[in-house]
């Protein structure tokens, strides 16, 4: 026992210890690259888009020199592009979409989520997972019998048929979001409401949404990027510019036949992506808070 | 204020389970009722049925003269203080406590009347203006008594409200509790798992064990004349000493025999008692606090002696607790800490045999 004792010891101290240093320098060092790396293939795009939509036609037609570097900037395709009224259209499109198609989604999945959360009836689990289930069918898949629901109801190539099917896509992820966060909500706290008084519409308003707001503004902020950054849909379903939204009017209006109008496509790209960044800005925290809740304990 | 009355209440779950097996329960006015029992023997269910959350399979409840079966929580005028606090992390303390009085549409000067009141009673005026998250433990399970408080219900129903604070200020909470009650005199029903808790708080204490009251009384009661063994291992800490033995006649008297050297004379008080028993095999129960070191003044004929060796011995500071085997049962003593012992030394030792318990092993109730 003695001998066994000692040789373990022997064999500790003729080992090299490691030192925390060390490996806490590694693992900075390992994680900067790892962002760094990451940081270059996500903002290569944008800042390329950035890059052409300051340059004139002829200097982006000008294969000589090298291509992410602007020599002459311009704002004349952006001014062009405001000056637009067709842009503009697709500016106040998407916006109305947008904001109809979150409030429509946030609507639905807050009353659905809570309806499934907490009060417990029949079915309530398997219709949970169904909600779910719905997100996992590829918009790709759903937009021929959609084309056909539109149509009979006579709303194709009308941004009122966008907003009738973009919270196809939007309230599966956004109650099963909500469903999360209000499952995280203690049980104690409608139970306390109850006894106070409330009634279920009076829970809901009083205590779960103020309480959930991280999560309700999570969801909000999805719903946002998917109405706003939608492709597939409108480009099935709009056919006509003055019903267009920003992402598909940006690529069909400047694009004629095999002529691309580089910058103000760039342009019109940044354009249409700086709301959602703003939003993101803003509300980041949120987001985090809201996708992460419930996933530990406390 | 109310009674309330539990008339053969049960609870079942799906799949037949049953959580209350029927009991029968009355409260008093102002009564402060403590239930406890171990984990799942149906003391929350019970509260929570009282207060609603949970619908009742068989029986009735009664508050304050009303059958309320089908009455949703908010009109049983009860007020519940839970175990987590639950208190709206969104609202300030103020509006936590206003939250039940602004529902039911109180004037907004008596809402600032019933809160001020109530935290004056709590001594948590001071923290009116703050949110949850910026209370301590002891400060958040006020603010949840305030909400009970100044909601003035018939009924205030406690659910473990305790067991989330470190020792320390569970005492302190304690005592506030007790204070709390003794000065708005409200019905109390109050949960808890901690037997301390019950015997220091309750008027009454109703002791259950697998969703069966075993038994109901005030605490002395309960620590003196335990009806089961239940009961009487359950109050107590220490919990008592349980020994098999045969309870023999010798001479005109009894005695309770262990093993061959430790035999034990029963007081001739309980002879009488006792004697329908002679030659049964029983359990022997005695409390560790009556299971001491000798008293050179105490000249009692019930104080039996003997001598063992403790196996460990553990110093508690306002006393020691000796461990020592008889039959492969543990048993342990309690000891003034001037008494010098040690392991495996023979200690001298002297048992109180007026606090003796036997108890019927096939019944588990205490003769």
């Amino acid at each position: 026992m003695s001998a066994s004792t000692a040789s373990t010891i022997v064999s500790y101290t003729g080992k090299k210890l490691g030192s925390l240093r060390s490996e806490r320098r590694w693992a900075l060092w390992t994680a900067y690259a790892s962002l760094i790396v990451a940081t270059i293939i996500f903002l290569a795009p944008p800042f390329y888009m950035l890059v052409t939509s300051l340059k004139s036609s002829s200097e982006i037609s000008n294969l000589s020199g090298n291509p992410w570097i602007v020599r002459a900037p311009t704002l004349e395709n952006y001014m062009e592009l405001i000056a637009n009224p067709l842009f503009r259209g697709f500016f106040v499109n998407s916006v109305i979409i947008t904001l109809c198609v979150v409030a429509i989604s946030m609507v639905i999945s807050v009353l659905a989520a809570f309806s499934l959360a907490r009060m417990k009836f029949w079915g309530s689990q398997a219709l949970a997972t169904g909600v779910f289930l719905t997100y996992l069918v590829p918009d790709t898949l759903l937009f021929i019998p959609l084309y056909q629901i539109v149509g009979s109801l006579g709303l194709l190539n009308s941004i009122w048929g966008l907003i009738l099917i973009y919270p196809t896509l939007t309230v599966p992820f956004c109650t099963w979001i909500m469903i999360g966060y209000f499952a995280s909500i203690p049980k104690e706290l409608d139970e306390a409401a109850l006894i106070d008084g409330a009634g279920w519409m009076q829970m809901l308003t009083k205590i779960f949404i103020p309480v959930a707001l991280p999560g309700i503004i999570a969801a909000t902020i999805f719903a946002f990027t998917v109405s706003w950054a939608a492709f597939v849909y409108p480009t099935a379903f709009v056919t006509t510019p003055e019903h267009m939204p920003l992402t598909i009017g940006v690529v069909s209006q400047l694009i004629r036949g095999d002529t691309f109008a580089w910058g103000q496509i760039m342009a019109g790209a940044l354009m249409a992506a700086l709301p959602p960044v703003v939003v993101y800005a803003f509300l980041m925290d949120y987001y985090i808070a809201g996708l992460t809740a419930g996933a530990t304990k406390g | 204020m109310a009674q309330v009355h539990l008339r053969k209440v049960v609870k079942e779950y799906e799949g037949g389970v049953q959580a209350v097996k029927g009991i029968d329960l009355d409260i008093a006015d102002h009564e402060f009722v403590v239930l406890v029992g171990p984990s799942g023997c149906g003391k929350s269910t019970t509260l929570r049925m009282i207060a609603g959350l949970e619908e009742i399979s068989g029986g009735e409840i009664d508050i304050g003269g009303t059958v309320v079966n089908d009455v949703p929580p908010r009109d049983r005028d009860i007020a519940m203080v839970f175990q987590n606090y639950a208190l709206y992390p969104h609202m300030t303390v103020y509006d936590n406590m206003a939250f039940g009085l602004t529902l039911r549409k109180f004037d907004k000067g008596e809402i600032k009347r019933r809160v001020e009141n109530a935290a004056k009673i709590l001594d948590i005026g001071m923290l009116l203006d703050r949110k949850p998250k910026a209370l301590s433990g002891g400060q958040r399970q006020r603010v949840a008594m305030g909400r009970a408080i100044v909601r003035d219900p018939k009924v205030f129903l406690f659910d473990e409200p305790l067991s989330n604070l470190d020792a320390k200020l569970r005492v302190q909470m304690r005592t506030e509790i007790k204070k709390v009650h003794q000065t708005v005199r409200t019905t109390t029903v109050y949960v808890t798992h901690d037997q301390v808790e019950a015997m220091t708080l309750a008027d009454r204490v109703v002791v259950m064990n697998h969703g069966k009251i075993e038994q109901v009384g005030p605490p002395q009661e309960l620590y003196h004349h335990p009806k089961t063994r239940f009961v009487a291992g359950f109050i107590g800490s220490p919990s008592m000493n349980f020994i098999p033995a045969r309870l023999e006649e010798v001479g005109s008297g009894l005695v309770v025999r262990m093993t061959d050297r430790a035999v034990l004379p029963v007081p001739a008080a309980r002879t009488a008692r006792y004697a329908p028993h002679v030659g049964r095999e029983l359990l022997f129960g005695i409390r560790p606090e009556h299971l001491t070191e000798p008293h050179p003044n105490e000249h009692r004929p019930s104080i039996a002696h003997f001598e063992a060796a403790p196996e460990v011995v553990e110093p508690m500071g306002m006393e020691t607790l000796l461990h020592f085997w008889v039959e492969g049962h543990e048993i342990c003593a309690r000891f003034d800490p001037a008494v010098e012992v040690a392991p495996g030394k023979l200690a001298a030792m002297a048992v109180d045999m007026d606090q003796m318990h036997l108890i019927d092993p096939k019944t588990d109730l205490v003769l």
